[in-house]
């Protein structure tokens, strides 16, 4: 037992990989997880409009924080305001009660408002000074605030991440494991068709499991999808051009699929718990949520949310689309520079060194 | 048709590792050229570097154009996942081979190397002989000017060694330039020329009778291990052995010393080539 022991740490001491995930990961992943691991909402967005507009910010105390006002919008501003993700409640007044609109889609701003509002109204006694207390509230885009509606439209892009970058890294790396990643360098083919070869099948595949699992969500899961699909499609199609560069990536420096799913993995658990999937990313703490901005998935949420739940336009989600299509082009560039290292050796041009000169004109 | 590829005083080091030092080959066309070696001796690099898979620090290789050279790497190049007949047709197509000469050649290559009735089997699936087989027919089926061929034979079967022994002198009659890594020295004998490798350095090269011829001294039978400096210069062979003296006479001629000294083969002179490179003498 003890040769057995001793050959298993030699083998783990070697594998530094291996040997980071056992140590490094899990400190690292409580340390981030302490931080992200938060749903309470401290800050609650608020858009005003109507005559009154002004006097919300000196009504609604904290969480709410009233950021936009115009006194001269009327209710579909407010909603446009909602809808692009702007803010998580707008308040419409001018009626006889103002009009509390709440995003659903941000499920705990939205349940925090509403707790937020119950108590407002309990501590505050009606009368004919307390117009902000006795409003009309209206949950919009997820009206039953049921959690399978904001998670679905997430798990798509995990789904897409899953497919993308681990079965793709796996995929290439295989090609290495078994040797014909050198038969294929050899081979009349360009790089870039090796490339593409390589993944537009996966590519084909995760668009196949996209589909499947949108119907899945829509027939079973009952939800809604009010945007447009070709905002989704292209936005689904920036968020797998990043993944499987992603998975390109990770197999270029991945010797083994051993080590290949070990760093895939590593690129899914913080796109999982960090993207705004579970905790919404302002309840993360601003230590950690700048990681958040580097992470595709994040970005992928905010699109398919968007479209799905608030059928939010293409002109309020650019944000989005251009960090995505930016990390797009770094990581595919990055992929395809390591994958046509391998497939196109460049000729090193550095001289022989003297040493091995004169090693070899003594073997003459 | 260029008249012969190869390289020229090729230089490739790993790190502080010097791979190949100063490495020359030819590869005539119609002519095997064996490159023998013992494990780390550079026979790999040599053949990356000659198929392209590697490139070297310096030196000249000349080898035709993707299209006109066939490669089997050291791992076979084989899908384990995909059958026989999958594996010479994702080739074929890599190739651009028109479908109808590849099925033609595929089935008849296929044929030859008794191979026909594992069309349809997965390539992980059979023995090692039938797959190296295979991957010397994937390496050869579009008619290269240039076959590179890494340990072809290496694990395989007597049986199996005389099928692909078939495939490589057919091409090469076809004028085809192989150049093959072996570990068997008597494989090498019958090869055109031979290239020996000992720490990524050209120990002899020539034809398998000018190396032999080449060999300094001379060896001689012993019945035991003989003691003191003769031990650095002795080897085990046949049951019996065998002591070289650098300055010994060669059989037929001088005196005898010890015994009737032994008339060497290739295996012998290139393990006095080894011993000499090494410091033996």
């Amino acid at each position: 037992m003890w040769a057995m022991i001793v050959k298993e740490f030699r083998q783990v001491r070697r594998d530094r990989r291996t040997l980071a995930m056992m140590i490094v990961l899990p400190v690292l992943l409580l340390v981030v997880l302490g931080y992200a691991a938060s749903f309470d909402v401290k800050t609650i967005t608020v858009a005003a409009s109507g005559p009154q507009a002004g006097s919300v910010a000196s009504i609604l105390r904290a969480p709410f924080d009233v950021t936009r006002t115009a006194p001269d919008r009327g209710p579909s501003w407010a909603r446009d305001q909602l809808r692009d993700g702007k803010a998580d409640v707008a308040v419409v007044t001018g009626g006889a009660r103002p009009h509390v609109l709440i995003d659903g889609s941000q499920l705990f701003s939205a349940k925090a408002a509403l707790a937020a509002l119950a108590e407002m109204q309990q501590r505050a006694p009606s009368g004919p000074g307390g117009t902000g207390l006795h409003p009309t509230v209206t949950v919009l885009y997820n009206p039953g605030l049921k959690t399978s509606n904001i998670m679905i439209p997430g798990l798509c892009g995990v789904v897409l991440v899953f497919v993308g970058t681990i079965i793709t890294s796996l995929g290439v790396v295989r090609e290495r494991q078994t040797g014909t990643l050198e038969q294929l360098a050899v081979m009349p083919l360009k790089p870039r068709d090796v490339f593409l070869g390589k993944i537009v099948p996966y590519f084909l595949v995760a668009a196949v499991d996209l589909a499947i699992v949108l119907a899945v969500g829509i027939t079973i899961f009952g939800v809604p999808f009010h945007g447009s699909p070709a905002t989704f499609g292209l936005g689904a199609l920036l968020f797998l051009f990043v993944t499987l560069g992603i998975g390109v990536l990770i197999s270029s420096v991945s010797q083994n699929q051993g080590q290949a799913i070990q760093l895939a993995v590593m690129t899914l658990l913080p796109q999982v718990l960090l993207s705004g999937l579970i905790f919404p990313l302002s309840s993360i703490a601003a230590g950690v949520r700048w990681i958040a901005y580097f992470l595709p998935l994040t970005y992928f949420n905010q699109i398919s949310r968007g479209v799905m739940l608030r059928a939010e336009p293409i002109t309020a989600l650019w944000q989005p689309f251009v960090f995505l299509a930016l990390l797009g082009v770094i990581v595919v560039t990055g992929a395809t520079l390591r994958f046509r290292s391998y497939l196109a050796p460049a000729a090193r041009e550095r001289r022989p060194r003297k040493a091995a000169v004169q090693a070899q004109g003594a073997g003459a | 048709m260029t008249s012969e590829w190869g390289a020229e005083n090729l230089y490739v080091s790993y790190g502080k590792i010097v791979a190949l030092d100063g490495v020359s080959l030819s590869a005539p066309p119609g002519q095997v050229t064996a490159v023998v070696g013992g494990d780390g001796a550079g026979k790999s690099t040599l053949l990356r570097c000659l198929a392209g898979a590697l490139a070297p620090d310096s030196g000249i290789v000349r080898r035709p154009d993707k299209h006109r050279l066939g490669y089997l790497p050291a791992s076979s190049g084989i899908y384990p996942d995909l059958t026989v007949a999958e594996n010479l047709d994702f080739r074929a197509v890599g190739y651009g081979m028109p479908a109808r000469l590849a099925r033609e050649r595929a089935a008849e290559y296929l044929e030859r190397a008794g191979l026909t009735s594992a069309a349809g089997r997965l390539a992980g699936q059979l023995s090692g002989g039938m797959r190296q087989k295979l991957a010397v027919i994937a390496a050869m089926l579009h008619h290269p000017e240039l076959v590179v061929l890494d340990e072809p034979t290496t694990g395989v079967d007597p049986v199996s060694r005389s099928g692909l022994w078939w495939l490589i002198a057919r091409a090469a009659a076809e004028g085809c330039a192989i150049v093959m890594a072996t570990t068997y020295l008597d494989e090498a004998e019958r090869c055109s020329s031979v290239l020996v490798l000992d720490g990524g350095t050209m120990i002899a090269s020539g034809t398998a009778e000018d190396i032999v011829a080449a060999m300094p001294g001379s060896l001689r039978p012993a019945v035991a291990k003989p003691d003191g400096d003769a031990a650095r210069r002795a080897w085990r062979r046949a049951g019996q052995w065998r002591v070289w003296d650098p300055g010994g006479a060669k059989a037929g001629q001088g005196e005898r010393q010890g015994g009737d000294p032994i008339t060497p083969d290739l295996q012998d002179a290139v393990t006095v080539a080894a011993l000499a490179w090494g410091g033996a003498a």
